[in-house]
């Protein structure tokens, strides 16, 4: 009975820690950038929004992208949560199973062969490579079916590599081929932007990512058991096969969804739930809804670095999260090791 | 990945998009007096070379200009104009240069990129000789036409082609001269149907100056580099008056302009957008730094200056 008040006295705060720390974020991201504007006069009704640079300024450049920054950056720390219990892998992140490299590919295809063609506000590039996640997603979950046949996780994960080492190899192919100038696109756009300017590819990205968030929710528990070992979890009561599943397609749902949105944005997903997991342990109740709400926050603060540390010009946002979760990893390998 | 960031834009410069954000801006005079030394430094002295390979577009369309075309025996796979160039037989381009194919063309000159080092190096041990070509700004253009022209043996013919182009600049420069120069931003590439990734010439390089010609102030003449690439909030705080938007390269022209034009309306309060001064220019003249640097001139300037031309 002490135990179960003492987790709940944990879950509070780890809840309004970090649900404080991203609603921080939120709040304040969107007050800073290269220029200074005027609060006052961004939220003045009465001037017309046309003629209002503050207000553009605070609701086209900045909201937006601070709004993609949360969803994608929980998005994809989740997913690494989630991949890192269900492959019993420390190393797995959001980009282990070729779901990355599917986006990536659909990208680069929409790019270079000038797709032109858009959906509810939402052009053709962030369309084509969620269809492009959504292939490779097909693939996974194929290989997760066969799995269901006595593969092993170590079958799933070199699985996972292969495809995106082929995916990959794809991408390259089609960038050599193409154009210069399409090359130069591709290229950037496979350093990650959150950029947005609009608020439709962010309600695109919302469904998907609903969809894999009540994923999520049924699987601590499971994620607990089966990252100990899938016969102690089958013995503790756990439908092991389902919830992998559930727990791979809720992942790559969410990984399509912030690749689509944001390009890929590398090291997030691997670096939160690591440090989530030395601050909160390893009690998925606590990391999952942890690792979402930090991921937000990190994502937010490094995409703010990317668009102030050079100001007016920008760095993309990949090569931030990457330079700052580089290192930190490094370090936590060798501080383990 | 960085080496391939660079490759690519290098890949990019052979083709005179000038995207060159990264690479060095060399003091001009310094590339000036480079251009000049050329025509002298390299190769045997004197000889006329009667088997040109071009591997760079602009440098193609040159020789085609001053008079050399049917000397032409090999070109780039980026060569699109003039039409004979698509009667040549192709020898690869910047970072993957097919040796075995252009040797076989047996050259007695072949026209480089300088950052093509290990072709020079080959075609040295091969003992043909090259002329190492780079472009920056605008001026580089009529001095690579002279000291290419004095490469390849006809002088007086190139002197007369740069001139030429220097004449139909400077007219260009007349028509729209003392008119009120509105600050522009010059877009060199973006993602489709989005206001994403949007790539626009700096305040460096042959685009920029072709731009100032036509009677445009750079909304970026303040970035001394040849591409930035620009943010939501900087297009809206720069606040250009006129944005002329480049669509070129194979695929362009089926696009629907006025759907790709209606992409700007996302930021309203941009002056250009608000006053309908928004200009989607599609060709190839563009990109390349060649002679038909005129015609881009004065596609700029008919943009921006509309009642100069009545």
């Amino acid at each position: 009975m002490a135990d179960r008040s003492n987790f709940r006295r944990r879950l509070i705060v780890t809840w309004s820690a970090f649900g404080a720390l991203a609603v921080g974020a939120c709040l304040l991201a969107p007050l800073v950038g290269s220029t200074s504007i005027r609060l006052a006069v961004a939220f003045d009704r009465s001037r017309p929004f046309a003629d209002n640079i503050d207000a553009q300024i605070f609701f086209i450049a900045r909201l937006p992208r601070v709004l993609a920054a949360a969803l994608v950056g929980s998005g994809l720390s989740v997913a690494g949560v989630v991949f890192q219990a269900l492959l019993r892998n420390p190393l797995a992140s959001p980009d282990t199973l070729g779901v990355s490299a599917g986006a990536a590919l659909g990208a680069i295809l929409a790019i270079t062969f000038h797709l032109d063609f858009s959906l509810l506000g939402v052009s053709a590039v962030p369309l084509a490579s969620f269809a492009g996640s959504f292939g490779a997603l097909g693939i996974v979950y194929a290989l997760s079916v066969v799995r269901r046949r006595g593969t092993s996780t170590m079958v799933l994960l070199l699985a996972g590599v292969t495809l995106t080492a082929l995916l990959g190899a794809v991408v390259r192919f089609v960038q050599y081929i193409a154009d210069f100038t399409e090359t130069f696109q591709t290229v950037r756009w496979l350093m990650g932007s959150l950029d947005v300017a609009a608020y439709a590819p962010i309600g695109a990205a919302l469904v998907p990512m609903t969809a894999a968030f009540g994923g999520f929710v049924t699987l601590p528990r499971a994620l607990d058991l089966i990252s100990v070992g899938s016969e102690s979890a089958a013995a503790r009561g756990v439908d092991v096969a389902r919830s992998e599943r559930v727990a791979l397609v809720s992942a790559s749902l969410a990984t399509g969804a912030a690749v689509s949105l944001a390009g890929p944005v590398s090291f997030v997903g691997i670096v939160v739930p690591h440090l989530v997991r030395l601050i909160v342990g390893a009690d998925h109740r606590l990391v999952l809804p942890a690792s979402a709400l930090f991921g937000a926050a990190f994502l937010i603060a490094c995409d703010l670095l990317a668009r102030t540390v050079l100001a007016p010009v920008e760095l993309p946002v990949g090569i931030v999260t990457a330079m700052i979760g580089g290192p930190f990893f490094l370090w936590l390998l060798f501080r383990r090791g | 990945m960085n080496t391939w960031i660079r490759l690519t834009l290098l890949w990019a410069l052979s083709c005179g998009a000038g995207l060159q954000p990264w690479l060095e801006a060399s003091p001009d005079t310094r590339n000036t007096a480079r251009i000049q030394a050329r025509s002298r430094a390299v190769g045997p002295p004197a000889s006329r070379p009667r088997r040109i390979v071009s591997m760079v577009p602009s440098t193609t369309e040159m020789l085609f200009e001053i008079g050399a075309g049917d000397r032409v025996v090999g070109v780039s796979n980026y060569d699109h104009f003039p039409l004979d160039v698509e009667k040549i037989p192709r020898v690869g381009g910047l970072i993957d240069p097919n040796v075995e194919r252009l040797l076989s063309l047996r050259p007695d000159l072949v026209v480089v990129y300088d950052t093509q080092v290990d072709l020079k190096r080959q075609l040295e041990r091969a003992g043909i000789p090259i002329y190492p070509y780079t472009h920056r700004n605008l001026a580089d253009i009529t001095q690579t036409m002279r000291s290419l022209g004095a490469r390849v043996g006809l002088q007086e013919a190139a002197d007369a082609a740069a001139q030429r182009v220097e004449q139909r600049l400077a007219a260009t420069r007349t028509v729209v001269g003392g008119r009120p120069r509105p600050k522009t931003l010059l877009v060199i590439g973006r993602d489709r149907g989005s206001l994403r990734n949007v790539n626009a010439s700096g305040g460096y390089g042959f685009l920029h100056d072709v731009l100032e010609i036509a009677g445009g102030a750079d909304v970026l003449a303040d970035m001394q580099r040849q591409s930035v690439m620009m943010s939501t909030e900087m297009i809206l705080t720069r606040a250009p008056d006129a944005i002329i938007e480049l669509l070129y390269g194979a695929t362009n022209p089926s696009r629907n302009l006025d759907a790709e034009r209606g992409v700007w309306n996302a930021v309203p309060s941009v002056p250009a957008v608000k006053n309908g001064r928004v200009y989607l220019l599609v060709g190839d003249e563009f990109v390349v730094p060649g002679p038909r640097i005129v015609t881009a001139a004065d596609r700029f300037a008919r943009a921006l200056h509309p009642e100069a031309f009545k």
